[in-house]
């Protein structure tokens, strides 16, 4: 029994695994630990006013989708046009977090495919996006005006996505408010 | 069109995989001299066909073929020509091609050694080596055609590509991959052994003296690529951690515990007979770990900074293969294990004792990292969520396990095969114990900073260095020479490594000092006893961009020790990059970033500076362990041809070996 204790335990990781695989695609879906937890705090210069800074305090008051992009990631591009639809429909605002970019480059970026953001943060060392949890880019949060975190969205968004899972999360947050 | 060629050899490649498995299997098996013979004829094909499609590959990017998807998508006709080679493998296809290269290169390594004249190895089990690795190779090599064609092509091509990842500009990790997948499929060589010895059934502790070197090898390359990966963290990634025990790095951790595991079983098994199930085990284990990694890293199971484009069909592929390959030796290990012998009996304290406690310790260190890696899987399955566990736990529970280990070291090194008394090796440790203390002492005297976590750590690293030299000093004294025989002096040089990696991380996680300023030329600040007075910055040209250059002075107690400069450049395809200025030293590191500029007129810049205590010791720690690695499998001995035992036999050893002076159950 005991020689074969190693091939059941693999056995066993197997199974894990496979389970772990057959919900892989849902992964980005489901994710983050902080949804309908308080946003982490954050105090960033804005890209190219590097002495103005905007904290997390500054925009409690509204609901507003928090955009993790960088100009050297290529998915953002990708998905940058609906970025820019998103921003022009005034839905809500769109708040950009500039990972780990060079500002000048992203700034260069923006003038070349549009700038959507009402508000554009520069976490150039990446603190910010490690306390969000992000491990990617494009990634994307929905932050309601009490400041905490509602939805969360790992790679790019389009406007399926937007439709299917937003418009109804961004209903009820409408309901919330009136409600109190 | 060259491109399809690529993709031609690739297959070819694999049926050459698979003949080089068929064949030497069923010869060995049947006893057939040519069959087993046609394993080296097709580990050499399959090494050039890969090779060429490696070469292809790389051809491709260097002109610049965009109609390749994986050239559109990881390079830019503004790269250097540097970076577009090593782009080859930045991302998933061509590191998995890599891969395959890295396979066929051990295999012609282990075909060339085991076809000299004087080796050691008997036909029917080279034989049944090379079959493994052309199974191991043949998966792979699948993997490629089916799920991860390099060579695919988009229609209509791009003008132009989408560029190499920034990060991945960077000669830290032109280098880090390959020398990692090195280790990873290094341990592939150990594994093959291992099964060809299950296999034959000819279970003596000889096919560990011939597996020995290439586990050396193996796991020399392993701890080098891990290092050189923590090192780029270091620099590039600008904020001063080393380690992040993020699920890419444990995957690459894993293999390497059980390495380490193996290395020191393995010893025991060489000299004693002992642990021989245990070895087999810990062979199939290091490599299974190295596949495990490779699925975790690009099935899109477990989410990392570092995972490649996740695809669960990629998943599915690997998850059948490590069922082939794992589930398959451990089945066979169940089925033949018990057909061994057992080696000498050994008393509760003697070096055996000692090496099943270091294996003990690794194996639960080894399921605690697995366990956090996996967590976020298993509290999925169970319903309770995405969680996953971070650093705290990591930490936390890795320094518990590792501190009776490392604590156990100089004692390992002292004690005897078979039988020893505690007290004897403790009396002889007394002088490293009080030095231990002193130096603790001391360094609690000097920062009042310091807390249990530094001491314990600087105690624990002190400990190690000096019990293994005074190991060392009592052995020059009773040869009356000053040298060791090679493989000892790698096990202390090994050993003393740790040492110094234990109080390098010790220093560094609890006393380093980190600031981030707005300075404008002429202020200065002074941070653990160093004054850093900006200078202001100058307009500089170099070879293919321009930048700002600031400088910096540093004085310790108002004398001149280093001057920085920081730079911020543009290079000519308008990408700007920080270069950081260190000034490395060997108790402490000086790190000088220019952030962005504040006021561009007053010459106002936002600026990081950090002191980190010790830190180059991590990595001199690491190194020291790599080349005890190397120098350990130039011991004469894995090249001496034994006289009396290097016949073909299928019988166990038994008590002839002079090395064994036990009994034998």
């Amino acid at each position: 029994m005991k020689r074969w204790l190693p091939l059941i335990s693999f056995a066993i990781l197997a199974i894990l695994l496979g389970f772990g695989l057959k919900n892989a695609d849902t992964k980005s879906l489901i994710p983050s630990p902080l949804i309908d937890k308080p946003a982490p705090d954050f105090n960033l210069p804005l890209v190219g006013q590097p002495e103005v800074f905007v904290s997390k305090s500054d925009l409690l008051g509204t609901t507003y989708l928090l955009n993790v992009w960088g100009s050297w990631c290529a998915a953002c591009r990708v998905e940058h046009p609906f970025m820019n639809q998103l921003s022009r429909s005034g839905i809500l605002p769109v708040v950009g977090l500039n990972w780990k970019d060079e500002p000048t480059e992203a700034i260069a970026w923006l003038k070349q495919f549009g700038d959507p953001y009402s508000i554009n943060m520069s976490d150039y060392s990446g603190r910010t996006a490690i306390d969000f949890g992000v491990y990617g880019a494009p990634e994307s949060f929905i932050i309601d005006a009490k400041g905490n975190v509602r939805y969360k969205h790992i790679g790019v968004l389009n406007q399926q996505i937007f439709e299917r899972e937003i418009q109804p999360l961004l209903a009820t947050i409408a309901r919330e408010v009136s409600g109190q | 069109m060259i491109a399809e060629l690529g993709q031609l050899t690739l297959i070819i490649a694999a049926l050459l995989a698979l003949a080089q498995f068929a064949f030497p299997i069923y010869g060995a098996w049947r006893n057939n001299q040519s069959f087993m013979a046609m394993g080296n004829s097709t580990a050499y094909g399959q090494f050039v066909f890969v090779s060429i499609a490696l070469g292809i590959l790389t051809y491709s990017f260097l002109v610049q073929d965009f109609s390749l998807a994986y050239v559109a998508n990881n390079s830019n006709s503004d790269l250097p020509i540097i970076y577009r080679i090593s782009a080859v493998w930045g991302a998933h296809e061509g590191s998995l091609l890599l891969w395959v290269f890295i396979i066929t290169l051990w295999t012609v390594a282990v075909t060339v050694v085991s076809s000299r004249k004087t080796s050691v190895l008997p036909k029917a089990f080279s034989a049944r080596v090379i079959a493994i690795l052309g199974l191991v190779s043949f998966g792979f090599l699948l993997f490629v055609i089916f799920t991860s064609n390099p060579f695919d092509r988009i229609l209509p091509a791009p003008f132009d590509g989408r560029d190499l990842n920034p990060l991945l500009q960077d000669i830290g990790l032109i280098i880090h991959p390959p020398m990692l997948y090195l280790g990873y499929v290094g341990f592939a060589v150990a594994f093959a052994f291992a099964i060809a010895a299950l296999l034959g059934g000819e279970i003596n502790r000889e096919w560990v003296r011939w597996a020995r070197p290439w586990t050396l090898l193996a796991w020399s390359f392993l701890t080098f690529g891990i290092a050189l990966g923590s090192w780029w963290a270091y620099y590039e990634l600008g904020w001063g951690g080393w380690w992040f025990w993020d699920p890419v790095e444990n995957a690459s951790f894993m293999p390497w515990i059980v390495g380490t595991a193996l290395l020191h079983a393995q010893a025991v098994t060489e000299k004693r007979g002992s642990f021989i199930g245990w070895t087999l085990l810990l062979s199939i284990s290091a490599f299974s770990l190295s596949l495990l990694g490779a699925f975790l890293v690009r099935s899109g199971v477990i989410t990392s900074v570092h995972a490649f484009a996740s695809d669960p069909t990629r998943g599915v592929f690997i998850l059948m293969y490590l069922g082939v390959i794992v589930g398959g030796s451990l089945a066979l290990y169940a089925l033949r294990v018990p057909k061994m012998i057992s080696g000498s009996g050994f008393t509760w304290f003697s070096r055996e004792s000692l090496i099943l406690i270091n294996n003990l310790l690794l194996t639960v260190a080894l399921f605690m990292v697995l366990l956090g890696t996996l967590y976020p899987i298993i509290a999925d399955a169970f319903g309770m969520g995405k969680i996953s566990v971070g650093p705290p736990y990591f930490g936390s529970l890795f320094i518990v396990i590792m501190a009776p280990l490392v604590m156990l070291i100089p004692l390992a090194a002292y004690s005897r095969w078979k039988q020893d008394k505690a007290g004897r090796v403790l009396s002889k440790l007394l002088v490293p114990l009080f030095i231990s203390i002193a130096v603790t002492a001391m360094v609690a005297w000097q920062n009042d900073a310091s807390n249990l976590r530094t001491l314990s750590g600087v105690f624990a690293g002190t400990w190690v260095i000096s019990g293994t030299l005074r190991y060392t000093i009592e052995r020059f004294r009773k040869n009356n020479r000053f040298t060791l025989p090679r493989s000892e002096f790698a096990m202390v040089l090994a050993h003393i490594g740790v040492g110094v990696f234990v109080i390098g991380v010790a220093m560094v996680e609890t006393t380093s000092t980190e600031k981030h300023l707005a300075m404008g030329s002429g202020d200065s600040y002074t941070i653990a006893e160093y004054q850093f007075t900006f200078k202001g910055t100058e307009h500089i040209d170099g070879p293919n961009f321009s930048a700002e250059r600031g400088t910096f002075l540093v004085t310790k107690n108002g004398k001149l020790i280093s001057t920085m400069y920081p730079e911020k450049r543009q290079y000519r395809n308008n990408q700007i990059m920080t270069e950081a200025a260190l000034d490395p030293g060997f108790t402490r590191d000086l790190y000088v970033s220019l952030g962005d500029p504040l006021d561009e007129a007053r010459q106002i810049w936002a600026v990081r500076i950090y002191e980190k205590p010790f830190i180059r010791w991590i990595w001199l720690g690491a190194l020291m362990m790599t080349f005890a690695g190397l120098i350990a499998l130039s011991d004469r001995r894995y090249r001496r041809k034994k006289t009396h035992q290097n016949e073909p036999s299928a019988e166990p050893s038994n008590n002839t070996n002079p090395l064994t002076n036990g009994s034998m159950p």
